[in-house]
């Protein structure tokens, strides 16, 4: 047998749980894609994220809440192995508002919220003056905007470089450029790739973005997963412009200022369109009229991996038992609690996280 | 920032126009290619990178490598595709990290 | 929006040939191209050069001229300065011209953008007063400029023109510092006998070396080592050559070593690529009229779809006109064979000579595969040690290097770099370039305000409205 954990998928979500479960003292293989695979965790947007997630869930508010928490020791920790820094700022973060009846509207839901979630939703509403001192760069179509003193931003890319470093350093093995054809399970789980490689493991994590879809069924999950794209835009590097992130814009450590996002139902389909980027341009001049003369530099589209509900999924599986699932669309956010937490639920430890409503079950019942 | 060139011109006849950059009067061919005729004013370096604040200055002069990056008008631009124009207020991208401007 | 039979991409002698032939078969053509003025780099504003840089420049370049008188035809609109920024569906290009964005759609769209100089990465070649050769060429050919005490390093036909052009011009260069090898010659007069075929580039070659002995200009041949120095400004050229280390004092360092070609629009709707081991760089994937593979109605001619040089492209773009030409009804297949008859004649004179170039004069074996010191990617300034380094942690391909830093990310869209990556990785993969792979080109292909973006967002909502 190869190892105590076989992780299939190398993006950020299988690297944070390899990266846990190596700092347990576990032995893991992770099983990653090639140079063309679609990959959500190169197209991430980088936030680290609280409000607007789980309105209608309070559970996933606080699961990303207590990421959130644990982020800030998760990268001090991954800065000292490697040092590599994931630029992790989290001064909150904006729910920009171009008029006061939503503003008010998403106020009246975030009370709910924060009632479900005893109290703890720390954000204040700001109007366009109180934003202005903020935000000297915001325009005069913006009329206010929530303020979350939870959210933050990093780096997604030098958070997966990162873990990338990390988990091999911790003793993990990594295997690029697999594409896994099958999984079996007889006293030990054997995973077949395309190219004839086969990994051996007495548990296994099925943590493959979009490629969950396909081989979840093969091992016991109903793995509902569709991708929803988004397309991204991100300026030439610019001083210092912007000082919080927003859902809209931020400003990233290097200089540019991404701008998202769409959602768009196009099935399997990356490409970045001009009608999608030339809207997402007069969204930000709207926000912040002085990034109308900043040169674009890049576009990209992404896949979101997303569930019929939005929120993650962590299942073990019945029919394979050893097997989970897990996936999500905010592999950033949640990168801390799937590092920190997660592999006492896959353990089964008295520590082990509730997870019960993350159960694909849910999707019986609708 | 202006040395004496080592670029020279066949033909430095034509009409001037005067063009600001980084705070300093030059007197340039008026329709000329911006990165050609600053380089024969001597200009140099072009900007600072936002990375490092290493200095650059032309290097393919065809529109491709973006090193000869000016700002006109408060706008990026690649000065091997501009056209000399009057009264242009060209100033150096990034060149406060060195106190250039 | 505006509509076309064909859109050209690139006013060169490709594009321009491929208007012109296509116009007088009855297609409405539009001609987008960056420069003020049509010619491409090559014929760089040939219609403007006078007496004085005529004489300098040569008849070779004089050529240009007909393909440029040639361009006005009813049926061409050639929108000089406009910038493409983005393909769409293979046929939809958007474009800024004058601080506005438009786009326009054809019915068949050529790829005729021509070629880069390949990548020359050595110590120091991000210093001001390092240069390509060819952007010598260009300050001559559009300012009438010269540069005094340069040194041309790198290897190619490319680099001895330079070399004579800056001769005539009364400003030699102090010294030609080649790259190529007594084997690399050795080894390719295998070709000779192409080359003979192709007499014509050999014996202008053979002319312009004469040309550079009586002017007393310094050669050095096989240097190895190639380093510019300098802080602010290049103040050297570093190399070892003839077993001995040199050191010129020069404040302008011209490289070359070869041409490759403009891939990125190709690259960005997705046109499969191949590894083309003689050239060595990636060339698009085409049939004999240039119709790119796997894709509806794209043509690509010139340099971009191999590197076969001037007289090459003008017959490539007629043949690519012929052929949409036919495509939409205008020829019927037998008037374009027959019409194509002498243009692939001529094509494969024109081709005859590469064979033996490309052996005698391979790229800088430094330049392919630097040392962890030397910046690849100059605008995100990515060392090969770096590349190398994510190698080592798992990158396969190019987007992963990009994905983990940044190399290929900045406004240059990985044209100065994106060859060194495939070859760095590679290398150190122990894997095949086509294995290896290139980045994965995205819009914008030429940075665009979002000002410029925008104002295209609310016309085309304007254009729905109505």
């Amino acid at each position: 047998m190869d190892s105590d954990y076989a992780i299939i998928g190398g993006g950020v979500v299988g690297l944070s749980v390899a990266w846990g479960l190596l700092g347990r003292g576990r032995s893991v293989t992770v099983i990653d894609g090639d140079d063309g695979s679609f990959r959500a965790s190169r197209g991430n947007f980088g936030l680290v994220w609280v409000q607007s997630k789980g309105m209608n869930q309070p559970r996933y508010a606080s699961w990303s809440q207590a990421s959130v928490a644990a982020w800030r020791g998760f990268a001090e920790e991954l800065r000292e192995g490697t040092g590599e820094d994931p630029a992790l700022r989290q001064n909150g973060g904006y729910d920009l508002h171009f008029s006061e009846e939503t503003l008010a509207e998403t106020v009246a839901r975030y009370e709910v919220l924060k009632a479900k979630l005893g109290g703890n939703y720390p954000y204040e509403v700001l109007g366009h003056n109180e934003l202005r001192m903020e935000e000297p760069a915001i325009g005069p179509k913006v009329a206010g905007a929530i303020l979350h003193h939870q959210d933050g931003h990093a780096n997604p890319l030098k958070l997966l470089r990162a873990l990338a470093a990390d988990v091999r350093r911790r003793g993990g093995r990594v295997l690029n450029g697999k594409t896994v054809q099958s999984v079996s399970r007889n006293d030990v789980f054997r995973i077949e790739c395309t190219d004839g490689t086969i990994v051996e493991a007495a548990r296994t994590v099925l943590s493959a973005g979009l490629g969950s879809a396909a081989l979840g069924p093969k091992m016991g999950f109903r793995a509902p997963i569709r991708p929803q794209r988004g397309q991204v835009l991100i300026t030439e590097k610019l001083p210092k412009l912007l000082n919080r992130p927003s859902l809209l814009a931020r400003q990233v450590d290097e200089g540019g200022v991404q701008i998202g996002v769409t959602n768009e139902e196009v099935g399997h389909d990356d490409t970045v369109t001009v009608e999608g980027i030339a809207g997402i341009a007069a969204q930000a001049i709207a926000a912040y009229p002085v990034l109308a003369k900043a040169q674009l530099v890049r576009s990209w589209g992404a896949l979101r991996v997303l569930s019929p509900d939005g929120l993650p999924i962590y299942q073990h599986s019945r029919e394979m038992p050893g097997a989970y699932l897990v996936t999500c669309h905010s592999g950033v956010t949640l990168a801390a609690a799937h590092a920190r937490f997660l592999p006492d639920w896959l353990e089964g430890t008295a520590q082990a996280p509730d997870l019960e409503v993350f159960s694909e079950d849910r999707f019986d019942l609708s | 920032m202006k040395t004496a060139s080592t670029f020279r011109e066949l033909e430095p006849e034509g009409p001037r126009v005067r063009v600001r950059f980084a705070g300093r009067d030059l007197l340039l061919r008026e329709g000329g290619n911006l990165a050609a005729e600053l380089l024969a004013a001597g200009v140099t370096p072009f900007r600072r990178t936002p990375v490092s604040g290493a200095p650059r200055a032309p290097f393919c002069m065809m529109g491709a490598c973006f090193d000869c990056l000016v700002e006109i008008d408060g706008v990026t631009r690649q000065a091997c595709m501009c056209e000399v124009g009057p009264g242009m207020e060209i100033a150096m991208p990034f060149a406060e990290r060195d106190g250039d401007a | 929006m505006r509509d076309a039979d064909l859109v050209i991409l690139g006013a060169g002698p490709a594009g321009m040939a491929a208007a012109r032939t296509a116009a007088e078969a009855g297609l409405v053509v539009v001609l987008l191209d960056e420069q003020p003025r049509a010619g491409g780099q090559i014929y760089r504003d040939v219609e403007r050069a006078g007496e004085r840089r005529a004489a300098i420049l040569g008849a070779d370049y004089l050529k240009g001229a007909d393909l440029v008188r040639d361009l006005p035809h009813p049926n061409i609109r050639h929108l000089a300065g406009a910038t493409a920024w983005q393909v769409e569906e293979g046929r939809r290009v958007a474009f800024t011209l004058d601080g506005e964005a438009e786009l326009v759609e054809g019915r068949r769209l050529l790829i005729a953008t021509g070629a880069l100089e390949r990548p020359m990465p050595i110590p120091g070649w991000t210093l001001p007063g390092v240069m390509t050769a060819g952007a010598a060429q260009i300050l001559l050919k559009q300012s009438g400029m010269v540069c005094e005490g340069a040194v041309l390093a790198g290897c190619g036909p490319l680099l001895y023109l330079v070399a004579a052009q800056m001769c005539r011009a009364g400003t030699p260069p102090l010294a030609l510092v080649e790259t190529q090898t007594a084997a690399d010659r050795l080894a390719a007069l295998r070709h000779i006998g192409g080359a003979l075929r192709g007499w014509r580039a050999l014996a202008k070659g053979l002319g312009l070396l004469a040309e550079l002995r009586r002017a007393g200009v310094r050669r050095y041949t096989g240097a190895s080592d190639l380093a510019v120095e300098g802080g602010a400004q290049a103040q050297a050229l570093r190399f070892t050559a003839g077993g001995r280390a040199h050191r010129i004092a020069c404040s302008t360092v011209l490289l070359h070593h070869g041409v490759v070609p403009n891939t990125q629009v190709a690259r960005s709707i997705g046109v499969p690529h191949r590894w083309d081991d003689a050239q060595r760089a990636f060339v698009p994937e085409r049939d004999p009229w240039g119709r790119a593979a796997g894709l509806e109605g794209v043509f690509i001619a010139g340099d971009g779809g191999g590197i076969g040089g001037a007289g090459a492209a003008a017959l490539a773009g007629r043949l690519a006109a012929l052929a949409v030409a036919c495509d939409l009804g205008r020829l019927s297949p037998g008037e374009r064979d027959r019409a194509a008859r002498p243009l692939r004649a001529a094509l494969s004179r024109e081709l005859a000579v590469r064979p033996f170039l490309d052996r005698a004069y391979p790229p800088f074996a430094g330049a392919l595969r630097p040392g962890d010191d030397t910046l690849i990617c100059r605008c995100e300034e990515v060392t090969a040690g770096d590349i190398r380094r994510y190698a080592s942690i798992g990158c396969l391909g190019p987007n992963q290097t990009k994905a983990f830093g940044r190399v290929g990310m900045g406004p240059c869209q990985g044209r100065y770099c994106g060859l060194t990556v495939t070859e760095l990785l590679a290398d150190a993969n122990g894997r095949s370039q086509d294995e290896t792979g290139y980045y994965r080109i995205r819009p914008p292909l030429k940075p665009v305000t979002l000002g410029e973006l925008a104002a295209l967002a609310a016309s085309q909502s304007k254009e729905t409205a109505e």
